[in-house]
């Protein structure tokens, strides 16, 4: 006997209890789907990652307090930075002073608070930069401007805020330049809004207003500032500032400091969401073993339900293999078939929830969930199959 | 003469068995000796299709040894239509699962077509189940929400026919057996008769050296029974070999030659003396042919 017939009389198999081959499905569907949508969110969101980063420009360097470590852990702010005092305004200012070859410096430091406006409430990310600011920020402005130098260093109370946040306070198209809102209290003038960035791996990135980091330390009362950024002029000098940064920030910081490029920032955030993705994926893989299992446990219903036409088939000439390639071939087209539906659900899933978290569906994640599902098919369906076509045609023929 | 290699080999007296234990219980029936000659002119030339010679089998059942054969010799030539019959512990099935290749003997040879069934594996017993024998089941044993066609394929697709071959040879089966124009009923669409006639065309298909039948009329009302007798006999008349295992002595004398066991062991071997003829019993029954049957079932008679 042929693949071919096999593979008629498993179709014919699955499609005679249709109901029974849906929910024995339903395992390896949920598992599928979960595999994909956890690589879709996870992929989608390192690509997030990644375009945010490399549109800042290849020629940033990150500073973080704390030396970099190899076993994990980590500030707040680093991955894998640990120890380390935190910068101050003072030491954004000494590294400007005292490096050439660049373009800027740039402190960064954020907190949360509450904006109001007349009778309405927003509570967003409030971001703080000098006025240089605008480097590191890949949204563009919808009207307005960034703040200046000199609003930056009267510690102005000035904002520009993001689209939600325009969205929230002036719901009706008000225009709101030169408005006055109030965050956490203190009034500040709104000088700029932003159009729609979307996205964002951690939470809305248009529910953000931007203040001079001068101004964000009356609002939050911390002075501490976690990261710095320094644009280099030319790219090809990156090495050399580097070292430079270490030498200038050397009689404070002793080694305690962590300068980073952007390819290296880049390449840390990869590895630690790689990690959470596959991760998610594994957990989710549980979840196809468990369907597989699922399948396992209907093959032998249906060897024992067939019992008797195992043993007219080996009457009339079945061999073992052919008892056996029957049997594996309808689990394999259960799972197959479940693998299919399974992509079908994640894919739609992951195009579902596009709007709320970046998501990609690659082809390798589509590849490796179909082919585990197919091989949970084979795994499970050996069994049974290996059961059915161990009968004794004698024994099978007498079975009621 | 045709080909009979292993046969040959055998001691004289395994194929002529059944004769001499018949001539022993001689002569209860006037003209025995004219219808023992006809058998003996019928069969002269005619090769042994399958021979079982000296088989025992021994069962362990909780332990115990349970003699279902001990010690049976029969040897089936071509064109021949056997019963073995027998009461149930009589070992006829046993006997029946040894011939039809679904079983081997403790001890003792089986042989068919000149090829010895020793020490094949139940792989290639397979193969030759396929090749050589038809089954008749009592219970039909079609397979279900399968139409009648694709049940006559089943043999010829384990034996690896082409698929319009297939078709070709399933539909000539089906016409034999007058089911020409059910070729996609399914057994819940088909009378009982009509279901082993199913199985009778199963049987066929193979052109297969016996067709076995097991109490082929057990499930069946007297009707159909006959009906079936009817077309057994017909393709025994077309050179067929048939074997019919059966308690039912009715059954038996359909055949051309009844072999009788008990408790394990053959205890008569001769040609049947009233030989009934199913035609006769289906004009009895106020059927002119099977196709009557069918004509009458078109009227709406009940039947």
């Amino acid at each position: 006997m042929n693949f071919t017939e096999s593979f008629r009389i498993a179709i014919r198999a699955v499609f005679a209890n249709k109901v029974r081959s849906a929910l024995t499905m339903l395992g390896v569907i949920i598992g599928v789907a979960a595999v994909i949508l956890l690589v879709a969110i996870g992929t989608g969101v390192q690509g997030e990652v990644t375009s945010t980063v490399e549109g800042l420009g290849s020629n940033l360097l990150f500073i973080f307090p704390g030396k970099q470590s190899t076993t994990g852990g980590g500030s707040s702010f680093g991955p894998g930075m640990s120890g380390g005092k935190p910068f101050s305004l003072s030491d954004a200012q000494y590294l400007r002073t005292r490096l050439q070859l660049i373009d800027a410096v740039v402190p960064v430091a954020s907190g949360a608070g509450n904006a109001r406006y007349q009778n309405r409430n927003d509570y967003a990310t409030l971001s703080g930069t000098t006025d240089q600011g605008t480097l590191v920020v890949s949204a563009t402005l919808g009207a307005g401007r960034f703040f200046n130098r000199s609003e930056n260093d009267a510690a102005s109370r000035v904002g520009v805020i993001g689209y939600t946040v325009k969205t929230s306070l002036f719901p009706n198209g008000e225009d709101p330049l030169g408005r006055v809102i109030t965050i956490n209290g203190q009034r500040f003038t709104v000088i700029g809004w932003y159009t729609k960035v979307g996205g964002g791996l951690s939470g809305d990135q248009d529910n953000v207003i931007r203040v001079p980091i001068s101004a964000l330390e009356s609002l939050t009362g911390n002075s501490r500032v976690p990261i710095m950024l320094v644009k280099v002029t030319n790219t090809s000098d990156i090495d050399l500032v580097r070292a430079q940064i270490k030498r200038v920030l050397a009689p404070k910081f002793s080694d305690q400091i962590t300068v980073m490029s952007q390819d290296q920032t880049l390449g840390i955030f990869n590895q630690l969401l790689g990690t959470l993705t596959v991760m998610l994926a594994g957990i989710a893989g549980i979840s196809l073993l468990v369907g597989g299992i699922g399948i396992m446990n209907i093959m032998l219903v249906s060897v024992s339900e067939r019992t008797r036409e195992i043993g007219i088939r080996k009457a009339v000439g079945a061999r073992t293999y052919d008892i056996l390639s029957q049997f594996v071939i309808e689990a394999m087209m259960l799972s197959v078939l479940g693998g299919v539906f399974g992509i079908a659900v994640g894919a739609g899933g992951a195009f579902a929830l596009s709007g709320l978290v970046p998501t990609t569906v690659t082809p390798w994640a589509v590849a490796i969930a179909f082919f585990f599902s197919a091989g949970v098919g084979i795994f499970f369906g050996v069994y049974p199959a290996w059961k059915a076509s161990k009968l004794d045609p004698i024994v099978a023929l007498r079975y009621e | 003469m045709t080909k009979k290699p292993t046969t040959d080999a055998l001691p004289k007296g395994a194929a002529d068995t059944g004769r001499s234990l018949a001539s022993q219980r001689e002569n209860a029936f006037l003209g025995e000796d004219r219808r023992r000659a006809e058998w003996g002119r019928r069969l002269d030339g005619r090769r042994t299709v399958l021979e079982v010679r000296g088989v025992t089998k021994v069962y362990q059942l909780e332990g115990i040894e349970v003699h279902a054969l001990c010690g049976v010799s029969v040897a089936i030539r071509e064109g021949e239509m056997v019963a073995i019959m027998g009461p149930s512990g009589s070992g006829k099935s046993t006997l029946m699962h040894i011939i039809g290749l679904l079983d081997r003997p403790t001890s003792g040879v089986v042989s068919i077509e000149g090829e010895v069934v020793g020490d094949l594996t139940p792989n290639q017993l397979a193969g030759l189940r396929n090749q050589h024998i038809g089954f008749v089941f009592q219970s039909f044993n079609l397979l279900a929400r399968t139409g009648a066609q694709a049940n006559v394929e089943l043999p010829l697709v384990y034996g690896g026919v082409s698929g319009s071959e297939r078709a070709r040879r399933a539909r000539e089966a089906l016409e034999r057996v007058e089911l020409g124009d059910r070729l996609n009923h399914t057994s819940g669409q088909l009378s009982g008769g009509q279901q082993q006639r199913v199985a009778i065309a199963r049987a066929l298909v193979t052109n297969p050296s016996i067709v076995l039948a097991d109490e082929p009329t057990g499930n069946l009302d007297s009707r159909s029974g006959v009906e079936v007798m009817g077309i057994l006999q017909d393709l025994n008349a077309q050179g067929i070999t048939v074997v019919i295992v059966t308690h039912d002595a009715n059954v038996a004398r359909h055949a051309r030659r009844i072999v009788e066991l008990r408790d394990g062991e053959i205890v008569r071997d001769e040609p049947v003396p009233d030989r009934l003829d199913a035609h006769d019993e289906i004009i009895q029954l106020g059927m002119n042919t099977v196709g009557g049957v069918e004509r009458a079932r078109a009227a709406g008679d009940p039947a």
